[in-house]
């Protein structure tokens, strides 16, 4: 059985996932080794480490099923780490200037997210239940304990604690699910279950299965109405914590979602196209109208990124390659506006403390012109206004769904956008056209930074990143087809 | 690189390039604001001057697409494509003729934050000359509704006291139509397989597809143009808006719903535009003569104006739907016109508005004694507006009715109400304000035009007449481009007009 490993060098296309492993290891034992408190050093090597391993992904891809059929890397695999990747290394590098204050200042913080990274990788490269259980959990297990980091927080322990109960109960669904597909087909490996469902009949089993299967990936990309946890959570858990939370791991479950369902689902397309179109619908209106009363940034961008969830899954709904790449081009385009957004909530610092109210961005414009418009720029590309790259990740998703034939999810789709206008001009209301009340604090250098590569890459969209990015999507989606 | 082959490109993304610069501009305070108003200015002249420079090297005689640029873009579905016809690029030279007097009227009346100002004006000059310019159904949406956010931000930041809800009724108002549109572009991509304009033109597509398409484009359109009934936005957006957000309102954005009604709902779906042409022939007729009458009774000068915009706007939308040359021809002609005067006179109110603070009707009166030519400009811009022969509002509404009168004799009856109606509430605002005693004590020490002003108007002024004798220069750029657009028409639906029935 183990014959497939005959060398060193034919485990080449796992050699990322290996390096985040080792690299995790090496840091957990210097930390434990090195007395001295030296967790934004740990953190920098993390970043390095990362970097590093998005170099091979990009530039070395080995391609290739191994393990027993167990792992995948192909074009879309590579795709979905990169985000994977990038989305982890520019939460880390958020959580630097405010890492005290937010007691993230532990080599741990540094070495869960590698550890929750590598889950991540493992969860896109997943080609069989086993694995994609096996990712599913280490990724969990390692943001369980980022949530409730921060452990004299009453906030945080009870964010990491509603996390886990629920995370737990997903799991359990999940895997109740791939034991029934497993008992109805006698397949773990992902595309052996398709070739046994194109052989015999559309067993309920199987249905049933993959109806379980689909509600535990729904709660860990947290789609309407599996999507609870995820306000409590973005609130409670550290700033840095929840822009982690909220940016790469939506990428891997998506990614699982994508894969599960294109590869071994393709030939009952129709029965979980049902599914993914009901909760792609509830999420939208739901995140759309939810948000509206919404006081607290942080709650704010919860149902904004369930909305997002949404909007992503209007391109999965319509099954087809147009739509596959549509998802790959908006989880990119999101993880970016993401990681621009956390970058100005951990930007703003007042007397009191963090903001966390958006009354408190009253008159931002006057006070911070720079991280005001950077705001204004995210949400207006979370609208979906062109020129902006929130636009185009719309587009592409749409594009697939009228293509589907899919009008009536199309039309929903985009009024919920415009109900969804309501919040995000809400703020900028707030920071252009009322007065300042507060006075804030200096802006880190690494979140101007961050904030600066994101603003630019939202605006210049259409003529930077535009035209290779969709090329590189539509090369992963190929490969799923 | 021959300058002449990329000028689109150039004279839209010259004002970005322009905000880049503003952007850089460096420290705060009066002088800087004076140089970046200086900045702002040159580069709007200088983009008129290279609209003028493209205006003089367009081939009347070519009624298809010129200064053709086509490139890949994003993906499979999107291009760059630009190219301009008869049609559009009196559009182009409009927007851009406009905008040097945007940033002359704001020199004084903005005072904070005038960096923003200029640089959110400069990217909206950007944003409303590629609605014109593109030849990219996807790219034409994108200029289309980016123009959204300038336009929130002028009203919002730099607007009167009811600023906020003004504009958040715009902005959902335009978005909520939008959003439809895009929904029927991407069906239109599944459809004919591309978004290049030309292809789609050439394309065919069926009845019952058109149908649909066609909705989807008005609920767009009619928003922006306003139709009545949906132009509840634009009187509140009219009125908070500082003069140069109105003036650039009225005078161009309104545009781009007439200008995608006759470049797409007109041209693509034809067999829809006939179906619905009784249903555009009503809301016009009930656009010019509601609208009118609503003008009548309002207090408030902008308000006044705003409203006689939307019945203008249905001169237009009928005269497109009629769907023959002297109803194009004079569509495209009301629009230019529409935005020199309504243009014009929103900057008249801007100038009464700056000395004074207030647009209530009431608080003038007399001003002609102590403002002799500011009252003449006023006078040829309202008489422009009533559509008095020898001004330019006269070549377009006569030409819309002609071209009515010939496919619906009942539509022009109608319409010819709100020639009377637009004289009516044109006359007694010009009365109220400018004639009459001068009683006010606080309009005793008011000043006449000052030089920045006789700048802006004087221009707006000479045009106006010089349109209304001679209407040429529009006329015949227009003429081949509608021409071919028309016989298009005709063929796809079926009627011979009747004037090409009698030609030879």
């Amino acid at each position: 059985m183990n014959s497939d490993i005959t060398s060193f060098a034919s485990l080449a296309p796992a050699f990322p996932e290996m390096l985040v492993a080792a690299g995790a290891i090496v840091l957990l034992l210097f930390g434990i080794f090195t007395k001295k408190e030296r967790a934004n050093g740990v953190a920098m090597a993390a970043v390095v480490l990362l970097v590093a391993t998005a170099g091979i992904v990009i530039f070395h891809p080995a391609q290739g099923v191994i393990f027993n059929g167990g792992f995948i890397a192909d074009e879309f695999a590579r795709f979905m780490k990169v985000l994977v990747i990038g989305g982890a290394a520019f939460a880390l590098i958020l959580s630097l200037p405010s890492s005290r204050q937010h007691q993230l200042d532990k080599f741990e913080y540094s070495v869960l997210v590698l550890l929750a990274t590598l889950g991540m990788m493992m969860m896109v490269s997943a080609n069989d239940l086993m694995s994609l259980y096996l990712g599913l959990e280490l990724q969990s297990l390692a943001a369980y304990v980022l949530a409730a980091m921060k452990r004299d927080s009453a906030r945080a322990t009870e964010a990491g604690l509603k996390y886990f109960v629920l995370g737990a109960l997903s799991s359990g669904m999940l895997l109740y699910g791939a034991s029934l597909i497993y008992g109805f087909t006698g397949h773990t490996q992902l595309d052996l279950i398709v070739d046994q469902i194109v052989m015999g009949e559309r067993s309920i089993g199987l249905i049933f299965g993959m109806v379980f299967l689909l509600a535990g990936i729904a709660f860990k990309i947290s789609a309407v109405p599996f999507h609870m946890w995820t306000p409590d959570v973005y609130e409670g858990a550290p700033t840095p914590v929840t822009a982690f939370l909220a940016s790469a791991p939506k990428v891997a479950a998506m990614a699982l979602l994508v894969r599960v369902v294109t590869v071994s689902f393709a030939p009952i397309t129709s029965d979980w196209q049902q599914i993914v179109i009901f909760l792609s619908i509830a999420s939208m209106v739901l995140a759309a109208f939810a948000a509206i009363g919404q006081k607290s940034l942080k709650r704010l961008v919860a149902y904004s990124s369930i909305g997002h969830v949404g909007f992503a899954l209007v391109g999965l709904s319509s099954g087809t390659a147009v739509g596959v790449e549509g998802v790959a081009i908006y989880m990119a385009i999101y993880v970016t506006m993401t990681i621009g957004l956390f970058a100005c909530i951990l930007a703003l610092r007042t007397q009191n403390g963090a903001v966390e109210d958006i009354a408190e961005l009253a008159g931002l414009a006057q006070r911070r012109p720079f991280v005001a418009a950077m705001i204004a720029v995210l949400m207006f590309s979370l609208i979906g206004l062109p020129p902006l790259a929130g636009f185009f990740a719309k587009w592409h998703v749409f594009l697939a769904a009228i293509e589907a034939r899919l009008f009536v999810l199309a039309v929903i789709g985009v009024l919920a956008s415009a109900i969804s206008a309501f919040y995000y001009l809400r703020i900028v209301k707030t920071m252009y056209f009322d007065e300042p009340v507060l006075e804030y604090a200096a802006v880190p250098r690494e979140l101007t930074a961050v904030m600066g590569v994101t603003g630019f890459l939202v605006i210049t969209y259409f003529v930077t990143v535009g035209g290779p990015l969709a090329a590189a999507a539509r090369v992963a989606s190929g490969s799923l087809f | 690189m021959n300058l002449a082959d990329h000028i689109l490109t150039i004279v839209t993304f010259l004002p970005t390039v322009g905000a880049l610069l503003l952007l850089l501009v460096p420290g705060r305070g009066a002088s800087t604001d004076n140089l970046v108003r200086s900045i702002a200015l040159i580069v709007t002249l200088v983009n008129f001057a290279l609209t003028l420079w493209l205006w003089a090297m367009f081939d009347n005689s070519n009624p298809g697409f010129q200064f053709v640029e086509n490139y890949p873009w994003i993906g499979e579905s999107i291009g760059y494509r630009m190219g301009v016809d008869g049609i559009s690029i009196l559009f182009v030279v409009l927007s851009a003729f406009l905008l040097p007097f945007c940033v002359l009227s704001s020199w004084n009346s903005i005072t904070y934050r005038v960096r923003e100002y200029m640089i959110v004006f400069l990217i909206l000059e950007t944003l409303i000359i590629g609605v014109f310019a593109t030849l990219d159904l996807a790219m034409f949406y994108v200029f289309f509704e980016g123009s959204l956010i300038p336009m929130f931000l002028i009203i919002g930041i730099w607007g009167g006291a009811r600023r906020i809800q003004a504009s958040y009724k715009f902005f959902f108002y335009t978005f909520v139509g939008s959003v439809l549109m895009l929904l029927a572009i991407m069906a239109m991509y599944w459809q004919a397989g591309t978004l290049d304009i030309q292809r789609l033109l050439a394309f065919e597509f069926s009845p019952e597809i058109q149908t649909w398409l066609w909705l989807a484009f008005f609920a767009s359109f009619a928003v922006k143009m306003p139709m009545w009934p949906f132009h509840r936005w634009l009187p509140e957006a009219h009125v908070e808006a500082p003069t140069a957000g109105s003036v650039i309102l009225a005078a161009v954005l309104l545009k781009l719903g007439g200008y995608g009604f006759i470049r797409f709902s007109l041209a693509m779906f034809p067999d829809a535009s006939l179906q619905f042409q009784s249903f555009v022939f009503v809301l016009s007729i009930a656009a010019i003569i509601v609208t009118s009458l609503i003008a009548f009774v309002q207090t408030d000068i902008k308000k006044l104006i705003a409203y006689s915009s939307v019945a203008h706007m249905g001169f237009v939308t009928m005269g497109i739907f009629a769907g023959n040359e002297l109803g194009v021809q004079g569509a495209v002609f009301q629009m230019i016109s529409h935005g020199i005067v309504s243009g014009a006179l929103f900057l008249c109110v801007g100038v009464v508005y700056d000395r004074m603070h207030t647009r209530e009707i009431e608080a003038y009166g007399g001003l002609v004694e102590r403002m002799p030519r500011y009252a003449f400009a006023f006078m040829v811009f309202t008489m422009a507006n009533v559509g008095l022969p020898g001004t330019s509002g006269f070549v377009g509404e006569f030409l819309t009715m002609l071209g009515t009168f010939q496919v619906s004799t009942w539509a022009a009856f109608g319409a010819a109400f709100g020639v009377i109606f637009s004289a009516c509430y044109g006359l007694w605002l010009y009365r109220k304000v400018i004639f009459g005693a001068l009683t006010k004590d606080s309009l005793k020490g008011i000043l006449d035009l000052d030089r920045r002003e006789m700048v802006v108007l004087v221009p707006l002024i000479l045009l106006t007449i010089l349109f209304g004798f001679y209407p040429a220069p529009i006329l015949d750029v227009t003429a081949g481009s509608v021409e071919l657009l028309v016989n298009n028409f005709a063929a796809a639906t079926g009627n011979v007009p009747a004037v090409a029935a009698m030609a030879p």
